[in-house]
């Protein structure tokens, strides 16, 4: 059982932008805990404000005002504890690099023995089932799989939670269910916390523990709300589960509520 | 029989294959031998002597330049070439990158950058020569004034153009600056970069050859002045063709550099097309 | 509106340091010689070359000189492009051609132009016709290469339309080649334009013909520096022209190009 001690403690963030016609209040007011080794999912209607709030988390953006605590200690820039894999594999991993080599790269600053480093990248790689692949360059490979690569190296670079933004947004169906079923096995077999965040109900349903539904832009979180599926999931069983369908239409209804403005802000 | 069949099927594929060579073979060096036939048939019925036939240019070319004037003449001229590229190659991308990387650093030299790029780079042997005197420090210099600005413009361009995303990763996981200078900001320069330094190599050559042509008793650029001075024209024409090869040398050693380097640009491209 | 005002101070702040910069290498260089890093007859004053500038302005022997150096520019410029635009359009057209002249073109494309200022001499004389020959070599190859590209360019999609819907071979040329090779013909002759005002001078500092490039070489030769250094900064100042000209000209047809197409940005 892992530990289920606070790891991210997000209070009253707010991200305001500046722009010469006024400001753009992006993000409301958003608070909510994570768990050591929860797999949590954000979700919401489209522009609320979803990336903005994962690149304060990840420490790429300043909050305007608000707290973000990893492990009790203030985030304000990027901190080795987080990982961050992007929707657009294509420009986050460098072409120019082998798989491996882009595994490597974030592991170089690390004090590591090089056999340590290189043992790291190959059980990585092999994670996600591309251990024939690591010396191909990312542009050789698919787009599953150059996103497999990307999660290799997040995950190469041990980090105590794994945020990922949309990650399967730009990939086709059958590959999306096979990259949402690693990232339930990393999550299972590994116990990484993983913070997803997304725009699909039903992937958020299927993959999370908890699903944060935020409402329409300035943002809250308008629910927080307990999957109370079984851990052991695959894509028939436990998408055909009345539990499952009961789940996904009730965010349905909040995620409508919410671009409708029909919900009142805490 | 499938043996039988499958060395027939050989034999054919064989054939088409050799008439692919042969098709190759005519169509590269069809047209130059057919223009080298008509230049000698040309050069035979006229009377005209600036024009020599090849065949008088190519003893010329042996007499010329297969000895000593090699030592003399063509490699100092060579080595002086190499030397400037080098150096304009290493001041351009040092120099490109760090204004490339500080936005106030760019504003600061743009209004001037664009006056020296604009400069005729011939115009400043005379310059070089005040400063520098007749030796081979002005004759490099010269090279690297004209040679330099192609690549340190590109440079800049390359660096300041890397992608956001790719900037953001390095960010995420904190990678260190010589890191992301190595790994992220050059190589994604290097397109760019290479495309500065092709254009680099023939402003280069053009000023070498004239640098002698000015102020120089010896060197490719001087001989074929001096042939021309004292009508010795199949020399002068050698001199040409020896220029010519040089081009072509230095613009195919470029190639074969440029698709090692830009390995992964050139695999994207073909990916993004197929 | 927007996007303005965010620009404004951006701009300003430009112009400002851009300025600082200028004003920062004239004080350098009127500090070398004056604290006698390097002989004022070797590097004179800044003030006397400007001077010396403003005096050549007023003097029409100069606006002479200018004038037989721009007007062999634009001679050999438009008999280049116009050379260089109908074998290019032939050869990029004709798959046969293409191949059969790819040799030849790799060949004499890397000859340096200047090689052939003693032919020109021999064959010309002193004369304009022996600094055209250079200044058409020069600029030719840059159109000729650049249109060939566009022409091959041309969207299979669109040539496979325009086939099925039974355009002429006119109509094809016009509507479908032409707007495709337009830009890349615009980049060419900008380039040419460089290289033409290049080879311009340069031909008339070896050649002797008379012009700006003339006069340097006399300057060098009567041991002017003074001379020497302001008509090296008209010679800056006119090929700054020349690209400021010319890339306007670009940009026109870019822009007209992308908005064809639908990609503009902005």
């Amino acid at each position: 059982m892992p530990d289920r001690s606070t790891l991210l403690r997000v209070e009253h963030l707010r991200k305001v932008y500046e722009s010469a016609n006024g400001d753009v209040e992006a993000i409301g007011d958003i608070s909510f805990t994570m768990r050591s080794g929860e797999l949590v999912c954000i979700v919401g209607p489209s522009g609320c404000g979803k990336t903005t709030l994962l690149k304060c988390l990840a420490g790429l953006l300043r909050p305007t005002s608000g707290l973000v605590e990893m492990d009790g200690q203030p985030v304000t820039g990027p901190s080795p504890a987080m990982a961050v894999v992007f929707q657009e594999y294509g420009r986050s991993l460098y072409p120019w690099l082998t798989v491996r080599g882009n595994v490597e790269l974030p592991l170089r600053h690390k004090r590591l023995s090089r056999a340590a480093r290189e043992k790291l990248v190959t059980d990585a790689i092999e994670a996600v089932g591309l251990g024939h692949a690591g010396r191909s360059h990312p542009w050789q490979l698919s787009g599953g799989m150059q996103q497999r690569v990307a999660i290799a190296r997040a995950i190469a670079y041990q980090p105590e939670v794994l945020i990922m933004d949309e990650p399967f947004a730009a990939v086709d169906a059958q590959t999306r269910a096979d990259l949402e079923d690693l990232v339930r096995e990393l999550h299972t077999t590994r116990g990484i916390s993983v913070l997803f965040v997304t725009h699909d109900i039903d992937e958020s349903v299927y993959l999370g523990e908890r699903v944060l539904v935020l409402s329409a832009s300035p943002t809250w979180v308008q629910e927080d709300l307990t999957v109370d599926l079984p851990a052991e999931r695959d894509q028939i069983s436990t998408r055909a589960m009345p539990r499952f369908t009961e789940l996904r239409t009730h965010v349905y209804d909040q995620i409508q509520r919410a671009k409708r403005g029909q919900t009142v802000a805490p | 029989m499938t043996g039988h069949t499958a060395r027939i099927a050989n034999r054919s594929r064989g054939r088409a294959l050799g008439r692919r060579v042969a098709a190759g073979f005519l169509y590269s060096l069809g047209l130059p031998f057919l223009l080298l036939v008509i230049w000698a048939v040309a050069s035979t019925s006229s009377t005209n002597r600036f024009f020599p036939g090849p065949l008088t240019i190519l003893e010329a070319f042996r007499e010329t330049w297969i000895g000593p004037a090699f030592v003399d003449d063509v490699l100092p001229s060579l080595y002086r070439l190499a030397l400037g590229i080098a150096a304009s190659i290493v001041v351009g991308v040092a120099a490109g990158t760090l204004i490339g990387l500080f936005q106030w650093l760019r504003e600061l030299l743009e209004p001037l950058l664009e006056f020296f790029r604009a400069i005729p780079p011939p115009v400043l042997i005379p310059v070089m020569m005040l400063l520098l005197g007749i030796t081979d420090t002005m004759k490099v210099a010269v090279i690297v004034f004209g040679a330099v600005w192609p690549i340190l413009l590109n440079t800049i361009d390359g660096v300041r153009s890397t992608d956001s995303v790719m900037s953001e990763t390095a960010d995420s996981f904190q990678i260190t600056w010589w890191e992301r200078l190595w790994f992220l900001v050059l190589p994604a320069a290097s397109p760019r970069i290479m495309t500065g330094v092709r254009q680099g190599l023939s402003v280069a050559l053009i000023l070498m050859v004239i640098s002698e042509m000015f102020a120089s008793s010896a060197g490719l650029g001087y001989r074929i002045a001096y042939f021309q001075r004292n009508y010795l024209i199949a020399e002068m024409w050698s001199g040409i063709l020896l220029l010519g090869l040089v081009g072509v040398l230095l613009a195919a050693t470029f190639g074969v550099v440029e698709r090692r380097v830009l390995r992964w640009y050139h695999g994207i491209r073909e990916v993004n097309r197929a | 509106m927007h996007v303005l005002s965010i620009r404004r101070p951006r701009s300003l702040r430009k112009v400002l340091l851009g300025v600082v910069g200028l004003t920062g290498f004239l004080v350098v260089w009127q500090l070398i010689p004056t604290l006698g890093l390097v002989n004022s007859e070797y590097l004179p004053y800044v003030t006397d070359v400007l001077a010396r500038l403003a005096e050549e302005l007023r003097d029409l022997a100069f606006w002479r000189r200018l004038g037989h150096t721009m007007t062999s520019w634009a001679i050999g410029l438009t008999v280049a492009t116009l050379a260089a635009v109908v074998l290019g359009t032939i050869v990029g057209l004709v798959p046969f051609l293409r191949r059969a002249t790819h040799t030849v073109v790799e060949f004499l494309r890397p000859i340096p132009s200047v090689a052939l200022i003693p032919l020109a001499v021999l064959v010309f004389g002193i004369r304009m016709q022996a600094a055209l020959l250079i200044i058409i070599y020069a600029s030719f190859w840059q159109v000729f290469v650049q249109v060939i590209y566009g022409v091959a360019d041309v969207d299979s999609v669109a040539r496979d339309t325009a086939r099925s819907f039974g355009l002429t071979r006119r109509e094809r040329l016009s509507h479908l080649v032409l707007p495709t090779a337009l830009p890349y013909l615009m980049t060419g002759v900008r380039l040419a334009a460089a290289v033409a005002l290049i080879l311009a001078i340069t031909a008339e500092m070896v050649i002797g013909n008379p012009g700006l490039g003339r006069m340097i070489e006399l300057s060098r030769s009567a041991g002017d520096a003074v001379g020497l250094y302001a008509l090296v900064v008209v010679t800056g100042l006119l090929g700054l022209l020349v690209n400021l000209v010319f890339r306007f000209i670009e940009r026109r047809s870019l822009s007209w190009h992308q908005s064809v197409r639908g990609e503009e940005v902005l």
